[in-house]
């Protein structure tokens, strides 16, 4: 406890830190992987495959890599981003990949009928896509989206490897300092535990009340 | 004439539905399809809005001759009303009605609403209005569906088996706003085994087997007096 009150703005930092992270790798995520999805739907076949080779490397490399490439890999190639930016950078990059999965099993979910619905009273295809198909999409995907963001909030501890000071990178430095490893850690564990349980309870409303709406 | 269609053949893989199909529709005209399982009912009128695509033939709707870049023109002048509904289960019973208006007929707002509610007060569904698909029973869904249809104002009204999937006791319903649809002059494409449906409301019974239509004529003399065996044959099995 004295921890607590001893390292509470080193702790409240990284709190934040952890949670920007988490929150603007998430949108920034979502909307990269939004138009990776369409994409993977296009009629065209270069958008096709270059969205699939897209998924398939960031979900088959660690993540830890890509986060060491963004920040120590590209300045040889001239590009230099600070710590904060580039772990946003990586963790964007790869929840991209797994949203746009998320997002394609939505649409591929939504019942064939509806498209023939909407075909055949001569609506557009982005017309079906936007009105029709994505609403329904959604309600499909959230269940796999929730858990995304759930796991992305606890990958952001790997951005500690590039010098940002996060939730992780604070515990360790409680614990050089005070060599109380221990309660260091669990005190940090018990936050970001904190944080996903929020999610998820936010979750449960979000998915409760789209049930609703059907109704 | 309102649809045309010559020596229609369509496959899936190697299976040949569609062996070579003729058949015309005049404007005002109800005809219904009959025909056993698997007789090519459903592929034949999923071609006429491209639903499925022909592998040879020619589908004439409105004088437009069917093909990929003609298919947006046709299916504005045609509706499709599903087996099962396919609703948009997102959008409440007026906002189904009033989604073709508004995103494919570009009718504003302020008129495609009072429009819609006129239609669902024409199929008995004014006090649905708001409720979303999940609340209604399966005969309201498909009467939904048919005002969905006619917010397209089609020229012609293409039928799936509307009734198949509902509970015998609300086919009634749904068939009373199609007898109704047919009075007022709709020309309308009906795959049925609702035989006396056929015999009050057709202008005229198409019968289909193997791919092919077998026989045709009018419903006075297609149910008393059928030309085919096979006819005869499936009359009775629909009567049993
Ligand atoms: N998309 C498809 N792929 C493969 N086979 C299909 C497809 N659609 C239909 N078929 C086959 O084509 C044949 C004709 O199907 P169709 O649905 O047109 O018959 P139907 O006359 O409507 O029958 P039913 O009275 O059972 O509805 C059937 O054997 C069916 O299994
Ligand atoms: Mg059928």
């Amino acid at each position: 406890m004295d921890l607590l009150v001893d390292f509470l703005p080193d702790l409240l930092t990284g709190l934040c830190v952890t949670i920007t992270l988490g929150v603007v790798s998430f949108v920034l995520g979502s909307v990269v992987g939004a138009l990776v999805t369409v994409a993977r739907i296009s009629g065209s076949r270069v958008l096709r495959a270059s969205a699939a080779a897209y998924v398939s490397v960031f979900r088959g490399t660690p993540l830890l890599i890509q986060i060491m490439i963004v920040y120590f890999g590209l300045p040889q190639l001239g590009v230099e981003i600070p710590p904060i930016p580039s772990a946003i950078v990586a963790f964007t990059l790869f929840s991209a990949a797994y949203l746009s999965e998320n997002f394609r099993a939505g649409i591929l979910g939504v019942d064939k009928g509806q498209w023939e619905a909407a075909a055949s009273m001569a609506m557009p295809y982005w017309r079906t896509l936007r009105r029709i198909v994505f609403p329904q999409a959604i309600r499909i995907a959230t269940p796999a989206v929730g858990s995304r963001f759930v796991a992305l909030m606890k990958d952001t501890s790997l951005a500690s490897a590039v010098t940002v000071v996060e939730l992780t990178r604070v515990a360790e430095g409680i614990g050089t300092s005070t060599f109380r490893y221990m309660e260091a850690l669990l005190l940090v564990g018990l936050l970001y535990w904190g944080i996903n349980t929020l999610l998820q309870v936010g979750q449960q409303v979000l998915e409760r009340r789209m049930r609703r709406a059907y109704a | 004439m309102i649809v045309s269609v010559r020596d229609l053949h369509k496959r899936f893989g190697d299976l040949e539905v569609l062996k070579g199909v003729d058949l015309d529709v005049e404007r005002g005209e109800v005809v219904v399809v009959m025909g056993p399982s698997g007789s090519g009912k459903t592929t034949l009128i999923r071609c006429l809005n491209l639903l499925e695509v022909p592998d040879a033939g020619t589908v004439r709707i409105c004088g437009h001759e069917l093909t990929k870049r003609s298919a947006r023109e046709v299916r504005r002048r045609t509706a499709m009303v599903f087996q099962q509904f396919n609703l948009f289960p997102h959008m409440t019973a007026l906002q189904n009605v009033m989604e073709g208006p508004l995103s494919v007929r570009r009718v504003p707002r302020a008129q495609a609403e009072p429009q819609a509610r006129e239609l669902l007060a024409r199929v008995g569904l004014a006090d649905k209005c708001d409720c979303y698909p999940a609340k209604l029973s399966g005969g309201q869904k498909q009467r939904v569906a048919i005002a969905r249809a006619l917010a397209m104002k089609p020229e012609v009204i293409l039928f799936d088996e509307p009734t198949s999937a509902l509970d015998p006791e609300l086919h009634a319903e749904v068939l009373q706003v199609m007898r109704e649809l047919a009075r007022e002059g709709m020309t309308m494409v009906v795959v049925t085994h609702e035989t006396a449906f056929a015999r009050e409301v057709a202008d005229r019974v198409v019968f289909m087997d193997g791919g092919t239509v077998i026989s045709q004529g009018p419903p006075s003399s297609f149910f008393t007096d059928p030309d085919h065996p096979r006819v005869r044959a499936f009359l009775r099995l629909v009567a049993s």
